[in-house]
């Protein structure tokens, strides 16, 4: 493909001198000029897509093996057979949307509150010492705090009710991404900030055209893991906390399946769990995440 | 106030006849905590005139950058004072082009001018003017990391150019290009400079490259950083580093140079 860059217009202003040093410019830009060529959909395919689905058609194919081998009883492991015969039980009920959506809007919401919160907070954080050096150890601590841990304590204060899997949700979820913006913040190249000050983006204009922009990297990590944490701590709290009130989602769904004794069902709950999770990655975070590292030049195309 | 962008004022160079572009008077400025401190500029005293192109001049480590800094506001002198007049903020090159790796070029260029405070409808229009003045009229919605270092520093000094400061300092800008890039740049510079009128204080190590460029060439000794001798050189432009004019008065300043860096080898 020809360059367009050399195509530009050169300037008349310094007459014939002038032409001859654009001219030999627009040579150099040509010969120095990277494109960065999108991988063909072929290739992602082959290399992208194809290698996940022989795994789990692997793992299908292993199971089934178990399962006629009756390596355990019927009841302890079903076969795929079995967990897909639940799954379609549910489609034909009409609840399996239902369920999933009960779970994934609490999740999502919990989420955005969660970014709500933990993005002042890591902010703060990063740019004032006093509370970087009050809080900071303590917000990284809370990252290895398993969040069903706070199960006991947030129904002793708010009952089993939205507000207590909501609470469990943001204590999970508000540490990693504080943490994320922090360390994003953190690994600013100076330059950059010079840079900003240089053209007079200070204050609040520094945070908005050049810090945040800058930390977008580790905040986006950030992020990812406290989605993670969000839907781990949702499951907590939905398989311990089984009420009427609260309308059935994932972990109750999962919780009903232990109370009957139906492996299937428990099996069945696992998957669509682990499938949300891993769709969110896969739509969400994956196409974010690459957006951001090809324009700044950081994806290396393999 | 040296491009066209100005309230009603009639655009060009004669605009900037009021005052020195920067002063900087008996300035000093030490690093490191008291007991253990490190002085790096001892009483140092330049002028910049309005449209002047000033290189300074000294080995590595002599506190060049900390001085482009000072007069940046970047950091605060030990003492002495610094001024630049008429309020703004003088516009500063690094050595790494410090483009936003997460803008184009243009936006690079339209996120100065809107620090400038220019409205949104100009900044487009104005970015691919200074692009334009650049020669990369085409590089609007290029990626930075799909430029070369040459065309990486062009954008640069069009977002330096873009804050429409009478002042335009420079720290190394073309150090770290290889040496053909590095000439042609050498002449665009002078090219925008005779343009634009801006007052340059350009630092380097490099000799010739001091004295292809400037008006007036400063010498700073090291450790501490002083100013250790001045030339003044009405070599008309273009110049060439070929030139006899220009390759004896090089030969010059760097015997100069290199008695200065020879003095801290007797200690
Ligand atoms: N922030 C700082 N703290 C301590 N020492 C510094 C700092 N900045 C620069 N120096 C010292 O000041 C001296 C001059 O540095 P610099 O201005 O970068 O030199 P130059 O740009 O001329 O190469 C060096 O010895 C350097 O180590
Ligand atoms: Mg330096």
């Amino acid at each position: 493909m020809a360059s367009t860059e050399t195509t530009g217009k050169t300037g008349t202003a310094g007459g014939e001198d002038s032409a001859g040093l654009a001219g030999l410019e627009a040579g150099l830009d040509a010969l120095d000029t990277r494109t960065t060529a999108r991988t063909p959909l072929r290739q992602v395919l082959l290399h992208k897509v194809l290698p996940p689905i022989i795994a789990v058609a692997l793992v299908v194919a292993v199971w089934q093996l178990l399962y006629v081998l009756e390596v355990k009883p019927d009841y302890q492991l079903p076969g795929p057979g079995q967990v897909w015969d639940a799954l379609a039980d549910q489609w034909y009920e009409g609840t399996l949307f239902d369920v999933i959506w009960t779970s994934l809007s609490r999740g999502v919401l919990g989420f955005l509150i969660a970014i709500a919160i933990g993005t002042p907070l890591g902010l703060i954080v990063a740019k004032v010492p006093f509370v970087r050096a009050a809080i900071g150890p303590i917000l990284t601590g809370l990252q290895s705090l398993p969040s069903v841990a706070w199960v006991p304590a947030a129904i002793i204060w708010f009952g089993l009710t939205p507000s207590m899997i909501y609470a469990v949700v943001l204590l999970g979820a508000v540490p990693s991404i504080a943490n994320g913006l922090v360390s994003g913040i953190g690994q600013i190249p100076p330059l950059y900030l010079r840079a900003g000050q240089v053209i007079g983006a200070t204050g609040l204009h520094g945070v908005r055209h050049v810090l945040l922009p800058a930390a977008l990297p580790g905040y986006l990590a950030g992020l990812k893991q406290g989605w993670a944490f969000s839907w781990r701590s949702l499951m907590a709290a939905e398989i311990i906390a089984t009420s009427p009130d609260l309308g059935v989602g994932l972990g109750q769904l999962l919780e009903t399946g232990r109370g009957y004794q139906d492996m299937a069902i428990v099996l069945n709950a696992i998957l669509l769990i682990l499938v949300v999770g891993v769709a969110i990655e896969l739509l969400v975070f994956g196409p974010l995440e690459r957006r951001v590292l090809r324009n700044r030049g950081l994806l290396v195309a393999r | 106030m040296s491009t066209a962008i100005t309230d009603d004022a009639p655009a060009g160079p004669a605009q900037a006849g009021d005052g020195p572009a920067a002063r900087i008077t008996h300035v000093s400025k030490t690093f490191g905590r008291p007991g253990e401190q490190l002085l790096v500029l001892d009483d140092v005293t330049v002028d910049v005139a309005p449209g002047e192109f000033v290189t300074l001049l000294g080995a590595s480590g002599c506190g060049k950058s900390t001085l482009l800094n000072l007069v940046a506001g970047l950091d605060a002198p030990s003492a002495g004072t610094i001024e630049v007049p008429g309020g703004q903020r003088p516009a500063l090159m690094f050595q790494e082009h410090a483009l936003f790796p997460w803008l184009t070029a243009g936006k690079n260029i339209e996120l100065a001018l809107k620090m400038r405070g220019l409205a949104k409808a100009e900044r487009r229009t104005e970015a691919e003017r200074l692009l334009e003045l650049v020669r990369l009229g085409g590089a609007y919605g290029k990626r930075v990391h799909e430029l070369s270092g040459g065309m990486r520093q062009r954008v640069a000094l069009a977002r330096s150019l873009a804050q429409d400061s009478r002042l335009l300092l420079m720290d190394e800008p073309f150090a770290a290009l290889d040496a053909i890039t590095r000439d042609v740049l050498h002449d665009e510079l002078t090219r925008i400079w005779t343009e634009t009128k801006v007052s340059v204080l350009f630092v380097t190590h490099n000799v010739r490259e001091a004295v292809k460029l400037a008006q007036r060439v400063i010498l700073m000794s090291s450790r501490p950083g002083r100013i250790a001798r001045e030339w003044t050189i009405d070599i008309p432009q273009p110049r060439r580093i070929e030139d006899t004019d220009v390759a004896n008065l090089s030969l010059e300043i760097t015997e100069e140079l290199r008695g200065e860096i020879r003095r801290h080898g007797k200690h």
